[in-house]
């Protein structure tokens, strides 16, 4: 191959300026941004602004709305993880195992994938609406579902308007993985054990579990960051803020409440949790995982 | 009644390749048969329908008896060596050996026991805590081995089990194998495209051609009787000669030379001549050629050379010929080492 040599020192600075500078705006400035407003208040008017130190933080984590917000955001997520991991398994295996029209279902179950989180709100919405929606019908006339005035009912709303882009994204990832695990090793287990079950619980799984790690990750870092459109379109927290996130928590103190300060607070405290989750994830996790 | 009995087997893939034409074959108990031909041939296609992992088109293949087209591959009581091992790679080399065996409810003690014995057997005793990862592709052919002894089963197949050992090793494990094999008398298939690994391995040998079985026998009539023209050339080293010409009044007319041979009269019928039968004579009565090429190889000499009608010839010799490229000699042949097939079957001629 041919080397390239630049005849400036400065030439490469100009190639990396661009990406640099949209960094810069809007991911470093944000960041600085919400630091200055995690630790400092403004008056009501907007006029002057004051160091505060922890003061923020204290009234964020001493206010018993964000702890709801806080237990909403780990049920949400773990059921969210929970149910759209498993049955993207489950289909991916399914999809795995047809012969004829497998692409067919493939761009089928891919689809939802494509759409954004407020879309996906949006569709949800229908069936959940009181005056025509299908599943409000169905599960009203079963135990009398209303998420305007049930917390609980309100959580299966969000549980399936969240977890349905999810699955699609998740089936992908399986079938791929389900593609790289060699085919004799599959053929070689088929030999040696009757049992579909236990193949699919002792080769199988096993096999898939990079696969498995990585989505665990990326459904955790949805469920934390990219439910904020689904929750505003759909039930904007409620019966009576039970169903916000955390995401979805500070926006509203933020922008709607106009409580920069606690907003920002809000936001870094979400960043250390994110770190620890990650941090436990590979120290803990990922060791037991068999790469190839 | 055989052991293994295929009736009639036919393979058509789901996309309309037919691999496997109409196929019959016996093996005997404690026999170790070998599927030899070249790439693309329905070697393991063939094995793999015994094995179960490929259904039968039509046909019927028994197994101690029983018909085990509709049987599930892990209730036909064999066990299959793949090509690149197919090791379970998150499991240790003990559970990759224990695997089957559990899965049949084998008793942990027992287990225990038999996975001892067969690492003792294959001396792989201070590889079972490692990962399959962790080991050379020798060692994992013997563990892919080890999974497969370990449940005992009535039927071993092998689908080129060594192709992807270095030459030295291959002529080793293929020792072994055989040896293992006498010792177990456990009847075996063995798949391979290598003409020399079949011929030191097989009891007998199954030639196969596009989905055909050419011929069937022991390694000697394979060799010494072809009955096509394709088993010939596929069978020994360096490869047979074949010259084209015709048969009248008992002598086979080439464009070159003339020789006995006791056939009724036919015209277009190819003569095959195997190197190591031609010989280098003092005389001038032979075939007068001109050397063109010498291949050295210790033990015995190859001589490529052309004689005055442009036919391409190869002589294998074990004497150390003085002979040099460019130089003209004169060859001569066994009367009784030549085989005649009508060019236009490419089946062998009968008297
Ligand atoms: N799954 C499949 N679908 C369609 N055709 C196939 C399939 N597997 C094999 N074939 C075709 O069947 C024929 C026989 O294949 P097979 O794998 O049995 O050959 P082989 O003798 O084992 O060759 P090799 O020595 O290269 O392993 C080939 O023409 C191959 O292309
Ligand atoms: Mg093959």
């Amino acid at each position: 191959m041919k080397k390239v040599q630049f005849k400036s020192k400065y030439t490469q600075y100009i190639f990396l300026a661009p990406t640099l500078i949209i960094i810069s705006i809007f991911l470093y400035l944000p960041i600085v941004q919400t630091f200055r407003d995690a630790f400092t208040t403004q008056d009501a008017f907007g006029f002057g602004r004051f160091f505060a130190g922890w003061d923020n933080f204290k009234f964020v984590l001493s206010d018993p709305s964000y702890l709801v917000a806080l237990k909403f955001t780990f049920i949400y997520i773990f059921v969210i993880t929970v149910i759209s991991c498993s049955l993207g398994l489950l289909l991916a295996v399914q999809a795995n195992k047809v012969i004829h029209g497998k692409s067919a279902y493939k761009t089928l179950l891919i689809w939802p994938y494509a759409i954004a989180p407020a879309v996906v709100g949006v569709t949800a919405q229908y069936f959940f609406s009181e005056r025509f929606g299908i599943l409000y019908a169905l599960f009203n006339s079963l135990w009398g579902f209303d998420w305007t005035a049930n917390i609980f009912d309100a959580y299966i709303y969000l549980f399936i308007a969240g977890s349905w882009k999810q699955i699609s994204a998740n089936f992908i990832f399986f079938l791929a993985g389900l593609q790289t695990i060699q085919k004799s090793v599959i053929e070689a287990s088929l030999i040696d054990c009757r049992s579909s079950l236990r193949r699919f619980w002792t080769i199988t799984f096993p096999l898939l579990m990079p696969t498995t790690f990585f989505l665990v990750i990326i459904n955790i870092t949805y469920g934390f960051f990219d439910t904020f459109g689904i929750i505003d379109t759909t039930t904007i927290g409620a019966p009576s803020g039970e169903t916000k996130t955390l995401v979805y928590k500070a926006y509203i103190d933020g922008f709607r409440g106009l409580d920069l300060g606690a907003a920002g607070a809000q936001s870094i405290i979400m960043m250390l949790l994110v770190l620890i989750i990650t941090i436990i994830q590979f120290r803990y996790i990922e060791r037991r995982i068999h790469y190839n | 009644m055989s052991f293994i009995n295929l009736k009639n087997v036919v393979k058509v893939y789901p996309d309309g390749t037919q691999a496997i034409f109409n196929s019959s074959l016996s093996i005997e108990k404690g026999e170790l048969v070998v599927f030899v031909g070249p790439s693309g041939c329905g070697k393991s296609t063939l094995l793999r329908m015994i094995a179960g992992l490929e259904d039968v088109t039509d046909g019927e293949i028994d197994l101690d008896g029983n018909r085990i087209n509709e049987i599930d591959p892990s209730e036909r009581d064999i066990a299959m060596v793949f090509q690149n091992y197919a090791l379970y790679p998150h499991m240790s080399v003990y559970n990759n050996i224990a695997y089957g065996l559990r899965s049949r409810g084998i008793k942990k003690l027992e287990i225990e026991a038999q996975v001892t014995n067969v690492s003792e057997l294959l001396q792989i005793g201070d590889l079972l805590s490692k990962k399959p990862g962790q080991l050379s592709g020798g060692q994992r052919q013997r563990v892919a081995m080890g999974r497969a002894i370990a449940r005992d089963p009535k039927v071993f197949l092998f689908d080129e089990p060594l192709s992807n050992l270095d030459a030295k090793l291959r002529v080793q494990v293929r020792l072994e194998i055989k040896k293992l094999q006498r010792k177990m008398g456990t009847t075996s298939i063995f798949v391979t495209h290598d003409q020399t690994e079949a011929m030191t391995l097989g009891d007998r040998l199954v030639v196969m051609n596009k989905g055909v079985m050419e011929q069937v026998g022991t390694p000697m009539e394979i060799y010494y009787h072809p009955k096509t023209k394709f088993v010939a050339e596929f069978i020994g080293t360096p490869s047979m000669n074949f010259i084209t010409g015709s048969i009248k009044d008992k002598t086979f007319k080439a464009s070159s030379f003339a020789i006995p041979a006791k056939y009724e009269d036919k015209d277009d019928v190819i003569l095959g001549v195997r190197p190591e039968d031609i010989s280098i004579t003092k005389a001038t009565t032979g075939v007068k050629c001109k050397v063109e090429l010498i291949e050295k190889l210790g033990s015995s000499t190859v001589i490529y050379c052309v004689d005055m009608k442009e036919n391409q010839l190869c002589v294998s010799t074990q004497s150390r010929a003085s002979v040099e490229v460019g130089d003209t000699i004169h060859i001569s042949t066994n009367n009784k080492a030549l085989h005649f097939f009508d060019r236009e079957t490419s089946k062998a001629l009968t008297k």
